[in-house]
């Protein structure tokens, strides 16, 4: 006989309605629409209001719900893989990595050092780019504008570092099943050592504007607290979770990808009040500078060599040898028409990417295409505790509790 | 603690409750339940000194054409001993129901949502077992098998202009 | 020619009605703040210093459509959301003009199936389509200049909208 507490419990919209309270004073329900310039793309809130204070908050999703996953399984493994850019569009190769882990991981295939590091790396910088767009929304919702356009510009160095490898700025798909899609071009570690020259003082910048000013710190300190029992009940995972005390981060705990090679260490802070998450992602960009400016010495040491796996049947082969050999012209064929099949069985892979833990879980029944893929998206998860989060706090803390949780609609509904 | 150790106590506490074991292919024990044991389960697995406290994940799969249909799917996980769990319940086509584990994880409350607005699966006890992705009048489980994928014939130059007359354009 | 160099003395520069109101429109054109997925993190980083929108007089996104002249769909509409989109527009007052951004606001982009409505032309009328999986900002900032140059073009009679889409 299960006993449901309810008190933490998380409400849907339906089950806030107007109480008829005769001779009281009555509380509000308002309608923070989908359409609204603080809620980090169409999130509907519902808000029972008793005055400015927020009694209760109810998240109404759905609004940009696409289909993804059933979508993709009427598309074989390597096209799906489009689809995976456009979840969490902030971090699109870290949704890449995942899928194309998860998939590896049914395949059961060995992928060369040279395409591990540079994953590794390219996963960091869209950390830090992601990491810059919450900065400057999160502050451009509480009216410290200057930020975003100063996050931008480093955003758009680390851009044209994505541009240069792979021809897009953003949905890149880099990272293919076997390992990267072409190998890294030439220019590619000068530019990345130019960013990190300049990354630390640039962080060193924003931090100047916003850690110790008096009316971020007035908006942000003990507003917004969780404590750490209370967000491993509602799942959260990532900055939100390691503000709270617990320091559990995916790449140390239960490193994939080679992240047991790289020195790092993992920021956490105690209150869980905004200002805490917001430390802890400053300092989290900063142990990303360490970590690519480690991959990028490995790199240059490494030299040229392999990108990608030898199993012809997975990836495919160089152009040049479909000129000389029969078998690469046949398994070019066969990986273009058909695509490869990996074996019946599932996989589950879990990575932390720049807003908590991005799981995907892939069943196969042996044919190219997959039989079921689930994302377990961290800001759907995280966004659990905001009703908690929430209680008691005025209206115009709400938007800055939003900003803190650093949601991607996209990943939320996907 | 290796995955054997998890099989071992599993076996040593429910013995043939649970129907059969499997691994993914990255390794991770996978043990199929009833959905009347599910609580029980759970509530061992997290107590128990492997203290798998945290609910990963959870999301339903449909297998059309195998009986149990339908299979829902629990990942928990140890953050003490870094390891991972997964639960499978299979429930039949006709009614899918399972009890719910918002009263061990609050977590579990918008992923059982989830699959009930895309597989029809219904978790008793839930506090509001609302559509969560989809709209509220919604009529369907878009992610069962037997729904179809819903696309637009693709356009080319022979059948654009009949696509075009179908097309609802709005003019103003 | 006489006539020109005295009205130039005098300070008087001679053209017509729908010039005017058209430059005036176009020079400080307001968008409505709706991004929708990831093509409004594109229009945000058009909007930033490296491609700056403001020169145009868009750096300020109105959020009440009462008092936007543009709207900017950048992203995918979701059946869901494709009723408030509708109402959106019903609400902005006239002249309003309409950019579908990105490929997914055009016809649907990579996404055929149930939940995506395909292409946002099938809720409200569109005048510029800009293709690309997001637009790099100077496709965006294309697709503003070829709606500018499209304004200029319109007539202050009845027939207040040429409403031809432009592709880009």
């Amino acid at each position: 006989m299960t006993i449901i507490d309810h008190s933490l419990s998380v409400p849907s919209p339906r089950s806030i309605t107007e109480p008829a309270l005769a001779g009281k004073t009555e509380t509000m329900v308002l309608n923070m629409g989908p359409h609204h310039p603080s809620t980090h793309g169409v999130l509907r809130l519902v808000v029972e209001l008793d005055g400015e204070t927020v009694v209760n908050v109810a998240p109404d999703m759905g609004y940009l719900h696409t289909g993804i996953e059933k979508s993709m399984e009427s598309k074989t493994y390597q096209q799906a893989l489009v689809m995976t850019d456009r979840t969490d569009y902030l971090a699109p190769l870290s949704n890449n990595l995942s899928y194309v882990l998860a998939v590896e991981s049914l395949l059961q295939c060995e992928i060369p050092e040279r395409a591990q590091t540079a994953r590794v790396l390219l996963v960091e910088l869209q950390r830090i780019s992601s990491h810059l767009v919450w900065l400057g929304t999160h502050a451009l919702d509480l009216a410290a504008m200057s930020v975003f356009l100063y996050g931008f510009r480093e955003r758009e160095q680390i851009l044209d570092i994505f541009e240069m490898v792979s021809g897009a700025r953003m949905m890149t798909s880099y990272f293919r099943v076997g390992g990267l899609a072409y190998d890294l071009p030439e220019g590619f570690l000068p530019a990345v050592k130019a960013l990190t020259d300049v990354m630390p003082s640039r962080i060193d910048e924003y931090e100047s504007l916003l850690t110790n000013n008096i009316i971020w710190k007035q908006r942000t300190m003990g507003i917004g607290a969780i404590d750490s029992a209370a967000a491993l009940q509602y799942g959260m995972t990532g900055p939100g979770l390691r503000a709270t005390g617990v320091a559990w981060d995916l790449r140390k705990a239960m490193p994939y990808s080679g992240y047991e090679n790289y020195t790092f260490s993992i920021p956490t802070a105690t209150n869980g009040d905004i200002y805490d998450r917001y430390l802890v992602r400053m300092a989290e960009m900063r142990e990303s500078v360490k970590i690519v400016e480690q991959a990028y010495t490995r790199l240059k040491a490494m030299g040229p060599g392999p990108w990608q796996t030898s199993d012809r049947k997975i990836a495919p082969p160089p152009k040049i040898e479909i000129t000389e050999s029969m078998e690469s012209l046949i398994h070019h064929f066969k990986l273009w028409t058909e695509g490869f099949k990996p074996p019946r069985g599932d996989a589950m892979v879990a990575i932390e990417s720049p807003r908590g833990e991005l799981a995907t879980y892939i069943v196969s029944d042996g044919s190219p295409k997959p039989y079921r893929v689930h994302m377990r998206a961290p800001s759907f998860i995280n966004l659990q505790a905001l009703p908690h989060m929430a209680k008691g706090q005025l209206m115009a803390d709400l938007v800055a509790l939003i900003a803190s949780l650093d949601p991607v609609l996209g990943e939320v509904d996907r | 603690m290796d995955n054997t150790t998890i099989s071992t106590r599993l076996t040593e506490q429910f013995g043939a409750r649970i129907q059969r074991f499997d691994s993914h292919r990255g390794g991770d024990v996978v043990a199929y339940i009833s959905a009347a044991d599910l609580i029980e389960v759970a509530t061992f697995l997290r107590d128990d000194e492997m203290s798998f406290s945290f609910l990963e994940n959870l999301c339903g799969v449909d297998y059309l054409g195998r009986t149990p249909r339908f299979e829902v799917v629990y990942h928990l996980l140890s953050m003490k001993n870094r390891v991972r769990v997964c639960l499978k319940v299979g429930l039949d086509a006709t009614n899918p129901t399972v009890p719910t584990l918002t009263g061990m994880w609050q977590t579990a409350n918008y992923q059982e949502r989830e699959a009930y607005d895309m597989f029809g699966i219904t978790f008793t006890d839930h506090p509001g077992l609302d559509r969560i992705l989809m709209p509220e009048d919604w009529v369907g489980f878009p992610q069962r098998k037997d729904t179809p994928l819903g696309y637009e014939e693709v356009a080319f130059t022979f059948n654009q202009a009949q696509i075009d007359a179908h097309k609802p354009f709005a003019k103003e | 020619m006489g006539l020109e160099t005295k009205a130039g003395d005098m300070g008087v520069v001679t053209t017509s009605l729908e010039t005017v109101a058209n430059w005036g429109r176009t020079n400080a054109m307001w968008p409505l703040l709706f991004g929708l997925a990831c093509c409004a993190i594109e229009m945000m980083g058009a909007q930033g210093a490296n491609y700056d929108l403001s020169r145009f007089g868009m750096e300020i996104n109105r959020a009440s459509p009462r008092q936007a002249d543009l709207i900017i769909v950048a992203g995918r509409v979701s059946r869901k959301m494709a009723p408030v989109i509708r109402r959106l527009y019903d609400q902005m007052s006239e002249p309003k003009w309409v950019i579908a951004m990105g490929d997914c606001a055009s016809c649907g982009g990579v996404f055929n199936n149930y939940a995506i409505v395909q292409g946002v032309d099938e809720v409200i009328p569109v005048d510029v389509y800009v293709a690309g999986c997001p637009p790099r900002p100077e496709a965006l900032i294309d697709g503003i200049v070829q709606l500018h140059a499209k304004v200029e073009r319109m007539k202050l009679d009845g027939t207040l909208r040429d409403r031809a889409p432009i592709h880009v």
